[in-house]
């Protein structure tokens, strides 16, 4: 999808606002919709929550706080995913008559749950591109979600990392299962990506699976 | 927005779709297990025990969990390593992917538009902005985290250091150096 979130090379959304000693959360409800966010059930697909959060559109994607997004996108994906009704989101209570869920993360898992080591490697076949191999990026323009910015689409690179195969986010957030792809780290010179302006020396580095590739 | 946080937290306790408790939790684990402390005791570690660092560039997941830290958005860790030639700065353009056993949560100027959008495109003003000036001659390397992959810069080590123990060698890395917008 082509989004203002693929926001990589604009150069007027205005200055870096840089905030001295500043604290993890801002308010106590940042806090709250981060917890809610990492315990709810929704989290377990992390590439549905990453989209769902693209889905909102553009004007008000720019205008709204980090956690304003990460609400916002809670909130819809509860309701589509169908754990919460909008009877009972419009209500803010539970329907008496649903059933009682349990929770994917009780409090005594929680310790455990942020830090033990997961993996998105998958077995999958073998990677088509070595390191040093040239490639060029794919001029896709999908619908749904997508990992490939727009500003490296069309752009030639080296290949310079193989990560083995993970999880595919542009299957993977659409319920096509995880789908893993060969993932490369892809190096292009900034020259490629921005012009003769730009310094000779500078290089952009990207993290794209194999189907975001050809061989150039 | 606390107004409609709280409605929702209490509609979903309510429903059994999450534990009152581990939210306390949670906020505890991000509030005071995880930060830039982490990953400064990674470098630390690394500009002092050599075996270790090669562990860290070979494989940063396992060399990092030897001190105690790994969980989600930290399971594929990739260290880059600042040089007096190279220096490298990682962003996040669609979203705010950051490494958070090593880092915890990233600031708001992290995930800001400003700073996802021009990282890719004006990393030497970017850095600027943060207040060091680099070199023409040095290769800026910018890392754009679009998959799991999660970066932690490796700043150089300070001049005049030598004597100082790991601990104090910790106490002098910053998170910004660790993300590259900043030197030591």
């Amino acid at each position: 999808m082509n989004g203002v979130h693929d926001m990589g090379g604009m150069t007027n959304m205005g200055p870096i606002e840089l905030e001295p000693d500043e604290p993890v959360f801002h308010h106590v409800w940042e806090s709250r919709v981060h917890a809610l966010s990492m315990s709810s059930p929704t989290r377990a697909n992390i590439d549905v929550g990453r989209h769902q959060r693209e889905l909102i559109p553009g004007p008000e994607y720019l205008a709204m706080s980090y956690y304003q997004k990460w609400f916002r996108g809670l909130s819809e994906l509860l309701v589509s995913l169908g754990f919460v009704t909008p009877q009972e989101y419009a209500a803010g209570k539970a329907d008496p008559t649903a059933a009682m869920a349990r929770p994917v993360l009780p409090a005594a898992d929680v310790g455990a749950r942020f830090s033990r080591r997961g993996s998105f490697q998958r077995e999958a076949a073998r990677p088509a591109f070595a390191p040093g191999d040239t490639v060029r990026a794919r001029n896709l323009n999908p619908p749904g979600h997508t990992r490939l910015p727009r500003y490296a689409r069309g752009h030639v690179g080296e290949i310079v990392a193989v990560h083995g195969a993970h999880v595919f986010p542009d299957s993977h957030a659409h319920g096509k299962g995880e789908d893993p792809h060969p993932l490369y780290t892809v190096r292009f010179t900034a020259r490629e990506l921005w012009g003769e302006a730009a310094n000779p020396r500078d290089r952009v580095c990207l993290d794209l699976w194999e189907p975001y590739l050809e061989r150039a | 927005m606390a107004l409609r946080v709280k409605a929702l937290e209490s509609l979903l306790i309510e429903k059994g779709l999450v534990d009152a408790a581990a939210l306390d939790a949670i906020v505890d684990h991000f509030e005071t297990k995880v930060g830039p402390r982490n990953g400064a005791r990674v470098v630390a570690r690394a500009w002092t025990d050599p075996a270790f660092k090669a562990r860290l560039m070979e494989d940063a997941t396992s060399a990092i969990a030897e001190l105690g830290y790994a969980g989600g958005q930290g399971d594929h860790m990739v260290v880059v390593e600042n040089t007096p030639t190279t220096h490298n700065l990682v962003v996040c353009t669609l979203c705010s992917c950051y490494p958070w056993p090593v880092l915890g949560l990233p600031p708001v100027w992290y995930k800001s538009s400003p700073y996802r959008s021009r990282a890719v495109i004006d990393p030497r003003g970017v850095i600027a902005e943060f207040g060091t000036r680099l070199p023409d001659d040095v290769e800026v390397r910018v890392w754009d985290s679009t998959a799991e992959i999660r970066y932690l810069v490796l700043p150089q080590r300070p001049a005049e250091t030598d004597g100082l123990s790991e601990e104090a060698l910790a106490a002098l890395v910053t998170r910004d150096g660790m993300i590259g917008t900043s030197t030591l």
